[in-house]
């Protein structure tokens, strides 16, 4: 009981400081939170299945691609895509897409989980490695699927004009929904199963766990919320095009799942504010400096150098990850029952 | 004499050129424990196997309460009621031991993923009933005090109390123990063996068991099968078989004369 009023306050909190950043930031830095709460959606949800379930897949740039075409399409209006269509004339079934905010990031959303489920059959033959080369492909698949059928995607020019629904309170309440759909999950019999699976795949099915579905579950879970990123992506860049979606971004957010921890749902939070924040609070690298009179001269590219030898000494420092595989609740309430006991056994 | 629980018949087990099993047959009447010994690489890990469906065996067939199960997948045989331990322990590193028994119950918990999600009542009503469960039968085991350790972190014995605890809290009718006391100290053992006799009593368990530790073997076994490159060789009373010749044979060798 004490839990649950716990979370629930910290629940107000979190909402109540969003609302609040929202209305009185300015769009600068407002613009950096929504980065950070987009990638923030993003990385929990991939690391549901990467981390927590232990699949090694290399897939969430497609199923974001997915997420933010499907939503930019139903956002944006008939006769904008009419103009926008400049190489061939938009297929009919594009122009009969339509919907509100929230009902295009859902469809975006259940777009890519359906498709996730179609793709759980072929991909979970495979094991490790294999897995994440054949994940890998599918990336590569939606993205060449963006650049040739022009009747859909409008080709290489990508999609323009996407009403910018997207801001801060809609992006940083996703990400908290997230957040705790994460949390119930890993903490239901599922989320055992899935940990269960990422330890020691035979021994959870020598327990009765059918792993094909469990893999399957995280993997339609993590497409889900991907699909939505992509979408408030979209939404929030208003701009689209199928270079965005290569495997960079998929590295991106293996960067940020391994920093957090893998497994760890609240170190995967804070590796996001670290290393999307970190891409902006280190800015000021890039350009000249004045040590002590001494003048650096300006270096394009050295806040990536420095942020990658700051990446290089904290995985060295914490070899699983800020968190490891434990959330932050887990470890402090550890640490105070112990401290607990220990009282208990002075007195 | 009643039906029996489990039996194998005619069971061959080929990988290629090499048969690993010949024309096995036994069966387990309800309620015995059950023994399987003879040497390394006489099959017995691999007739474990063929029960638990990991492998499918190329000719015979096996029944569990008079139905073929034969190339049953390995998590429905789970569902019929047969659960089994490993030869090296396996349990999942990354959890407490409570939580490693939590995974037995997985399938006993009946909520949907969506009630997990939304935290609706049945989340509640069952992780609550399953938990006490859980402790319940850690207490049996007599290792509840060590339920949010790490499982990992356990001595080796209390590791191995762990792995029949998750593997009975999947209430199967027949449990397959892959040599369990191996590894242990006499004492160790000797908990073990009371231990395994006090939940087949309460749980009205049948064990199979493989194992090497004939004083184990001898103790706990009504029955066992002597196995020899795949092959049938001994079925009886266990004093029996230390003293049959055959088995001498497949253990120690041929006595040549002079």
């Amino acid at each position: 009981m004490q839990k649950f009023i716990t979370n629930t306050l910290l629940l107000i909190l979190a909402i109540y400081l969003i609302y609040w950043a929202n209305s009185n930031l300015d769009n600068y830095t407002l613009s950096i939170l929504n980065n950070i709460g987009i990638f923030a959606i993003l990385a929990l949800s991939y690391n549901l299945i990467n981390g927590v379930a232990g699949q090694f897949s290399l897939e969430p740039n497609g199923f974001v691609a997915i997420g933010a075409y499907m939503a930019a399409l139903f956002l944006i209006p008939s006769e904008t895509k009419v103009d926008m269509f400049a190489l061939v004339d938009p297929a009919p079934v594009v122009l009969q897409m339509h919907a509100s905010f929230l009902p295009a990031l859902l469809i975006a959303g259940v777009t890519a989980s359906v498709i996730a489920l179609l793709l759980s059959f072929p991909v979970f033959r495979v094991r490790g490695d294999y897995l994440a080369i054949v994940t890998l492909g599918f990336g590569f698949i939606i993205r060449i699927f963006a650049m040739n059928k022009p009747a859909y995607t409008n080709g290489a020019m990508g999609l323009n004009d996407i009403p910018g629904n997207a801001n801060f309170l809609w992006i940083g309440i996703i990400a908290v929904i997230t957040f705790v759909v994460m949390l119930h999950i890993i903490y239901s019999r599922f989320g055992r199963a899935m940990k269960a699976v990422r330890d020691d795949e035979d021994a959870a099915i020598a327990m009765g766990v059918n792993t094909f579905w469990i893999k399957t579950s995280a993997f339609m879970t993590s497409a889900f919320f991907e699909g939505v990123g992509g979408g408030l992506l979209a939404s929030f860049l208003t701009t689209i095009s199928p270079d965005q979606f290569t495997f960079l971004l998929t590295f991106q957010l293996l960067i940020i799942i391994v920093l957090g921890g893998l497994g760890s749902m609240s170190g995967t939070l804070l590796a996001t504010i670290l290393v999307m924040g970190g891409m902006e609070w280190l800015r000021f690298l890039d350009d000249d400096m004045n040590i002590f009179g001494y003048h650096t001269g300006a270096h394009p590219g050295m806040r990536m150098v420095v942020f990658a030898i700051l990446l290089i000494i904290m995985m060295l420092f914490a070899r699983k990850g800020l968190f490891g595989d434990k959330e932050i609740g887990d470890t402090v309430r550890k640490r105070l029952g112990r401290r607990k006991q220990n009282a208990g056994g002075d007195a | 004499m009643s039906q029996p629980i489990l039996t194998i018949q005619d069971v061959t087990m080929r990988f290629g050129g090499v048969t690993a099993i010949d024309k096995l047959s036994f069966s387990v009447q309800k309620g015995e424990i059950y023994g399987l010994i003879g040497p390394n690489g006489a099959g017995k890990t691999t007739i474990f196997n063929n029960i638990t469906g990991n492998y499918i065996p190329t000719e015979g067939k096996i029944l569990f309460d008079g139905k073929e199960i034969t190339g049953t997948k390995p998590n429905k045989v789970v569902d019929i009621g047969i659960a089994r331990t490993f030869q090296n322990i396996r349990l999942f590193k990354s959890m407490s031991v409570l939580e490693n028994v939590l995974i037995g119950y997985h399938n006993r918990m009946h909520y949907s993923y969506f009630e997990a999600i939304f935290r609706l009542p049945r989340y509640w009503s069952h992780e609550k009933r399953i938990k006490a469960q859980a402790m319940e039968l850690l207490e049996e085991f007599g290792i509840a005090d060590l339920a949010d350790n790490e499982a990992t972190a356990l001595s080796y014995g209390n590791q191995r109390k762990v792995e029949i605890a998750r593997a009975v809290a999947t209430d199967p009718k027949l449990l397959l123990l892959d040599e369990p006391a191996a590894g242990m100290n006499p004492s160790e053992t000797e908990d073990l063996s009371n231990i395994i006799h006090k939940i087949k009593k309460d749980f009205g368990l049948t064990i199979l068991l493989i194992e090497h530790d004939m004083k184990f073997v001898n103790n706990m076994c009504d029955l066992v099968t002597v196995l020899d490159y795949g092959e049938n060789i001994f079925v009886g009373k266990p004093a029996d078989a230390i003293v049959d010749e055959k088995v001498i044979t497949a253990y120690l060798g041929e006595f040549k004369h002079a």
